[in-house]
């Protein structure tokens, strides 16, 4: 329990991070930083994504596996860290 | 050899009911083998014989009716929670997030996915591995790319009576929308049932229009206001003028009287630029133009009758069928009638007399299209019958530059608000016309055919890439064009100046000639007039002076057209010119015969 609580806290000290949400890989939300709205509309849409992606490197290869997806936007960017069964979804705005 | 068995039955045995019985077989023939046959034949070997073992398949085409698609929203509620735990309780969901953490499986994934995580975000902050090199560096746009124009949407009228888009509009803010007025122009042929609606549509959306405007007779006219995105100002083909407000629904807000508005369908009402943003002015085939504020409809607030006489008479009055009006210059404006003459007035003149400043002839028809030329507000651009001029301010007796004639009629054309040396013209054969002026004088750089029916209506956007054009069948097409036309390119402007420059010399040059020769002819025709005068036997002029007099004249022509053309050699510089007055070769032509 420590040393995912020291983990978590490591991440939200690095510089830029926005926010992190640990959810389910039914898209439940365990452990958040953000207010519950953002972390119910993330879990769910980060959920599909990563359902979708883990599919198509699937495809592609059947001996292939997703071990991280990013998605880079105008404002900032998610990193999703994909598991069988959560998913660790950290919001970072990088430096420019 | 023929082999022939013959039935045969008596007439009265015909119709009789069948009476089947049994017999053995019967041998009629019996044709043997007659080997003298085979001497015709040629025994092949081998034989060439193709076979195929497939399906047999026919082509058919189907064209199914349009599909109508709508696009929704979903609202998406928590979801994923185990049958026994609602969402809504706070006690069962913190209860079931803390036996999740207990969990040892989430202990360890959840460092895992840590570290996994930290080695990113470092590295994310380390080096921005999405930078931009070359950032500041401009883009050498040396593509050849051949330029196109591609069709994004198509919408169509969605009444069962088709009628003409006439008239275009953008939204000013971004221009997701556009506003398309439909109405009959032929006379009395409107069906009884046509309906009077316009609609604005959402250019994402062909399907369906976003809006539909309600006037009292259909809408010629249409324009959206370009202060305010909420307000259109339509001219109806009963000669009255109304205002919508996209707020407020579909009704006019308020329509002019009408006893006060036109007489004849108003074909174009145009905003004009006040503080209060609500002054408009209308011009219609009934001679008058009117100018309006939209507060107050029940009359106008100004009124010019277009009679060249300047004596206000409507009997006299030319038609007016396109207006024209630069926010840079609020005083003048510009009129383009039935009669084939552009009108150039000025607002600010203290007497109707001296509204009318000037005209501009030069086309055979009515002059569908009247724009200033964005960046030089000096040249504008005529579009009637079967060319397209275009005209500088100070040349009064001729355009400076136009398209050859073609085989349909033009019927709208604009100027790119990107290029200067760019414009656009429909016809009503259903093609589309690019011009670019500094690329090419005598054909449009690209022509495409759009629809099959006529086009009637063009307008261009903003941001110079998409345009719309409305067809006689109420078919509105968005096009996309490409990049090389919708872009700048180096030194345009300058070379767009000189080229215009240019030409105005021209003209200027070949009226100045036209006035010369003109006075000379006057002045040797009262000479001869003396001479004729002073000479005893009047009327006795014999074969050879006439024929001495007719080389003398033959001569002076063929000189002064020699002169001319040498004047003008001088004069070119960069790119061809083809439109020089076709007289002078034709002159020289016939005289060589």
């Amino acid at each position: 329990m420590a040393e995912v609580e020291e983990t978590l806290k490591r991440i939200q000290t690095q510089k830029g991070v926005q926010g992190i949400i640990i959810v389910t890989a039914e898209g439940i939300p365990i452990r958040s930083t953000l207010d519950n709205a953002s972390t119910v509309q993330y879990a769910g849409l980060i959920q599909q994504l990563v359902m979708k992606a883990r599919v198509t490197v699937r495809e592609m290869d059947p001996q292939n596996d997703l071990t991280f997806l990013r998605i880079r936007s105008k404002k900032n960017e998610i990193m999703i860290a994909p598991d069988k069964d959560y998913f660790l979804i950290v919001i970072q705005n990088p430096t420019d | 050899m023929e082999i022939v068995y013959v039935y045969a039955r008596r007439r009265c045995d015909f119709g009789r009911p069948c009476n089947f019985s049994d017999r053995p077989a019967e041998l009629h023939v019996d044709v043997l083998p007659d080997p003298a046959l085979a001497a015709d034949f040629v025994r092949r070997d081998p034989c060439d014989v193709a076979v195929q073992c497939a399906q047999e398949m026919s082509e058919h085409e189907v064209n199914t009716e349009r599909f109508e698609s709508e696009a929704r929203g979903i609202n998406h509620v928590e979801g994923g929670w185990p049958k026994d735990i609602n969402p809504q309780e706070m006690e069962q969901t913190i209860r079931f997030r803390k036996k999740v953490e207990k969990d040892e499986n989430y202990l360890n994934t959840v460092m895992q996915l840590g570290t996994l995580m930290e080695h990113c975000i470092k590295q994310n902050n380390a080096i921005d591995i999405y930078q931009e090199y070359f950032e500041d560096e401009e883009e050498m746009v040396d593509s050849r790319e051949r330029p196109s124009a591609k069709t994004i949407n198509v919408f169509r009228d969605p009444n069962e009576v088709k009628r003409t888009a006439t008239s275009l509009s953008w939204h000013p803010d971004g221009s997701r929308k556009l506003a398309i007025a439909y109405s009959c122009l032929e006379f009395q042929r409107a069906a009884k049932n046509m309906s009077f609606d316009s609609y604005i549509w959402d250019i994402e959306n062909p399907s369906c229009p976003e809006m539909t405007l309600k006037p009292a007779s259909p809408l010629v006219c249409l324009e959206y206001n370009p202060k305010d995105s909420h307000i259109l100002l339509g001219g109806s083909y009963n000669g009255q003028i109304g205002y919508w407000d996209t707020r407020k629904g579909s009704q006019p807000v308020e329509t002019s009287a009408i006893e006060h508005g036109h007489r004849d369908p108003v074909y174009k009402a145009i905003w004009l630029q006040s503080k209060t943003g609500t002054d408009t002015f209308s011009a219609s085939t009934d001679g008058q133009v009117l100018w309006w504020d939209i507060r107050k409809m029940s009359e106008p607030t100004e009124r010019l009758v277009l009679d060249l006489g300047r004596k206000g008479n409507l009997d006299n009055a030319l038609g007016a069928i396109s207006l024209e009006f630069e926010s840079t210059m609020p005083t003048k404006f510009m009129v383009g009638t039935e009669q084939g003459l552009v009108v150039s007035c000025n607002r600010k003149a203290k007497t109707p007399a001296e509204k009318i400043v000037c005209t501009y002839s030069g086309h055979h028809g009515p002059i569908y299209a009247l724009q200033r030329n964005p960046f030089f507000p000096k040249n504008f651009l005529t579009v009637a019958d079967w060319t397209a001029r275009i005209w500088s301010e100070d040349i009064k007796e001729s355009s400076i530059m136009w398209t050859k004639y073609h085989m349909s009629y033009l019927m709208d054309g604009c100027w790119s608000p990107v290029r200067p040396s760019v414009f656009f013209t429909v016809k009503m054969d259903g093609t589309l016309d690019v011009w670019d002026y500094l690329f090419k004088h005598n054909d449009p750089t690209l022509s495409l055919k759009v629809c099959d029916e006529g086009l009637f209506s063009l307008r261009v956007q903003d941001s110079g890439a998409l345009l719309a054009c409305g067809s006689q069948l109420g078919t509105a097409t968005l096009l996309e064009v490409s990049p090389d036309l919708s872009t700048m390119q180096r030194n345009e402007k300058a070379l767009a100046t000189a080229m215009f420059e240019r030409e105005t010399k021209r003209e200027k040059i070949l009226e100045a000639r036209q006035r010369e020769m003109r006075v000379k002819e006057r002045s040797r025709s009262e000479q001869s007039k003396e001479d004729e005068g002073r000479d005893t036997d009047a009327g006795d002029e014999s074969a050879e002076q006439l024929l001495a007099r007719a080389e003398r004249d033959f001569f002076e022509i063929v000189g002064a057209e020699l002169k001319k053309r040498e004047l003008e050699a001088g004069q070119e510089q960069i790119g061809a010119e083809e439109c020089l007055p076709l007289q002078v070769k034709d002159v020289c032509d016939e005289e060589d015969r």
